[in-house]
């Protein structure tokens, strides 16, 4: 391997430990948490930011953490796919954390009842950067058992952030949430178990080199595959998703519908690379099967919504499909077809917080998020209105979107394949999805005027993040062949 | 005839594994859920430690390692669970009791 194997290579921590001091001190200056949170997530995504064009520059490498080396050693490992994950976390991460930084002080300002928000805020930054640090780490692990308690980390922390609203409803999801996760997790942890047994070494890379179909490794990728789905909201497991999505504060919403999610599909990828040339085609087109059933249902289920948060919370469902849906296609062309899943989870990523973060923004300025009821919602909140469409034009792959781009190269694989199937699946989808964006949009566009509240509550931050954010996903169509070359970096 | 203690021990923590997972999800109450959830984890646990002694009678420290840092992550999460359960307890029990004054009220 490439790696540049210098104790100078710590660079690749640093996306880690910042974020978690970061917490610890947020935590710990209990007047300015959102000072020490700002500063924190501007750091982080300063790492990120460096660690991506190191690898840009100079190629992936590898980190032993203390020293130890693989078998031993816990390593962390930067190569293409994991550095844009992070880099992709720390975009995403910056703008939703200069949102909550409006969001709070608006809802501060707003006053209403007691100290409710002031303990909000105090509490969000530090587990939001408790989980970034966790998210990173996720990316970067190359040690099945580390992935483990970062899978945990995670986990815990969104958690957290989900019940930080204190509504019954939003209780009452995190809960389900944290059930179906632990579930997730110890599943995980059994599959990590026949792992180690069968292999003796708990580093993927190692593990994959030597994996050979057997009944216990067999076992091991059903239980660690199944823990995953349900990280990840999966379409037999999705019950979880929508309530604890959809009734969470908005920057939480748009964190976990943008970046948790994909911290269980990340890993997901990561052990089917090296499995799929062992199955048969038969498990990989139930696979497929599940995410064009997620696809389906859950833009049926969107459309069916009648608050805009929850209908952002299904097409999340239905977007997770897409994901997934892959992996026939990775067979023939492996790098295409990877690239193409990336973009496409990078561009959701993108689109999907801006849209979360727009309709926080219409919710807290309307009082409620009844999509019958927003009529007229330019008028009070045009920057708002326009990242919405902008992020729902991503989301349904018009050009020249980074969603576009994504779901052109799904196409062209799926008939260079004569999976006519996935097409059929893929172009039933995006309908789906205009249409259901277009409901939601004909009524925030719409000429006739609503009563909301009289003055102006949505800060100017937290309309231009969202727009921000729904800016990057359409610039992702023109930026294509940078990100699509670092696939074929080794860590 | 002897039956090896680690295939005992390995097939026992698979048992607790099944039988908390058929709990969790079986289960309505919250309190027998979170119990199911901590039996499953025992049950990885002893089949990790079991994993450890393999090998021709020497004893391997890495899943005894990874015992020890996922009863961390249990407690932990246990911890979370509880604290979550009795906010969720609590936030039922304010709401039955308004909703049974606005209902006096009215009548």
């Amino acid at each position: 391997m490439m790696g540049l194997q210098l104790q100078s290579d710590c660079w690749l921590i640093w996306p880690v430990i910042l974020p978690l001091s970061a917490a610890l001190v947020a935590f710990l200056a209990k007047g300015q948490p959102r000072l020490s949170g700002l500063t924190g997530a501007l750091l982080t995504a300063l790492a990120s930011g460096t660690l991506f064009l190191k690898v840009v520059n100079h190629g992936g490498g590898s980190y032993d953490l203390g020293g130890w080396q693989p078998p031993l050693g816990i390593s962390l490992r930067g190569d293409g796919p994991a550095v844009l994950m992070v880099l992709m976390t720390a975009v995403t991460g910056l703008a939703i954390s200069v949102y909550a930084g409006g969001y709070f002080q608006s809802r501060i300002a707003m006053g209403g009842k007691g100290r409710r928000h002031i303990v909000q805020e105090r509490f969000f930054w530090p587990l939001w950067l408790l989980l970034w640090g966790a998210l990173n780490g996720l990316f970067l692990s190359a040690d099945i058992f580390n992935m483990y308690v970062t899978l945990e980390l995670v986990a815990l922390s969104s958690v957290g952030l989900t019940a930080l609203s204190g509504k019954p409803a939003s209780q009452v999801a995190a809960m389900r949430y944290l059930l179906a996760s632990l579930l997730g997790s110890l599943s995980f942890l059994l599959g990590v178990a026949f792992l180690y047994k069968t292999h003796g070494s708990l580093d993927l890379a190692t593990i994959q080199a030597a994996l050979a179909l057997s009944p216990p490794v067999a076992l091991a990728m059903a239980l660690i595959s199944v823990g995953l789905m349900l990280k990840c909201a999966l379409f037999p497991f999705h019950f979880w998703l929508a309530p604890a999505h959809a009734n969470a504060l908005a920057p939480v919403s748009a964190i976990l519908s943008g970046l948790v999610i994909k911290g269980g599909w990340y890993l997901f990828f990561r052990f089917w690379q090296g499995f799929l040339p062992l199955v048969g085609d038969g498990v990989v087109v139930v696979l497929a099967g599940l995410g064009g059933a997620a696809i389906i249902w859950g833009a049926f289920q969107a459309f069916c919504q009648q608050r805009l948060k929850m209908l952002v919370a299904y097409s999340t469902v239905a977007q997770i499909g897409y994901l997934f849906i892959i992996f026939p296609l990775l067979a023939i062309g492996a790098g295409q077809g990877a690239a193409a899943v990336f973009y496409f989870a990078i561009s959701h990523s993108c689109a999907k917080a801006a849209l979360f973060l727009a309709a926080g923004s219409i919710f807290l300025q309307m009082g409620h998020d009844r999509i019958n009821n927003l009529d007229g919602v330019r008028q009070i909140l045009p920057i708002t209105t326009f990242a919405f469409a902008l992020a729902g034009l991503s989301l349904m792959g018009l050009p020249p979107t980074g969603g576009f781009i994504a779901k052109y190269m799904y196409l062209s694989l799926a008939v260079s394949q004569d999976s006519w199937w996935l097409v059929l699946v893929m172009v039933v989808g995006s309908c789906l999805t205009a249409i259901y964006i277009c409901r939601a949009v004909s009524h925030v566009l719409s000429p006739r005027m609503v009563a909301g509240r009289s003055q102006v509550v949505v800060g100017a931050s937290m309309e231009w993040s969202a727009l921000a954010l729904a800016l990057v996903a359409i610039l992702l169509g023109f930026i294509a062949p940078l990100p699509l070359g670092l696939f074929e970096v080794v860590g | 005839m002897s039956v090896p203690p680690a295939l005992v021990y390995g097939l026992t923590g698979l048992f607790l594994f099944v039988a908390g997972l058929a709990g969790l999800i079986s289960c309505a109450q919250l309190l027998r859920k979170i119990l199911a959830a901590n039996i499953m984890a025992s049950g990885v646990f002893l089949f990790l430690v079991t994993i450890g002694h393999g090998r021709g009678g020497v004893i391997d420290p890495v899943p005894h390692a990874m015992v020890l840092t996922g009863i961390v992550v249990s407690v932990s999460s246990t911890a979370v669970v509880l604290a979550l359960a009795c906010r969720v307890q609590e936030t039922a029990n304010i709401h039955d009791l308004l909703k049974r004054r606005a209902g006096g009220d009215r009548e």
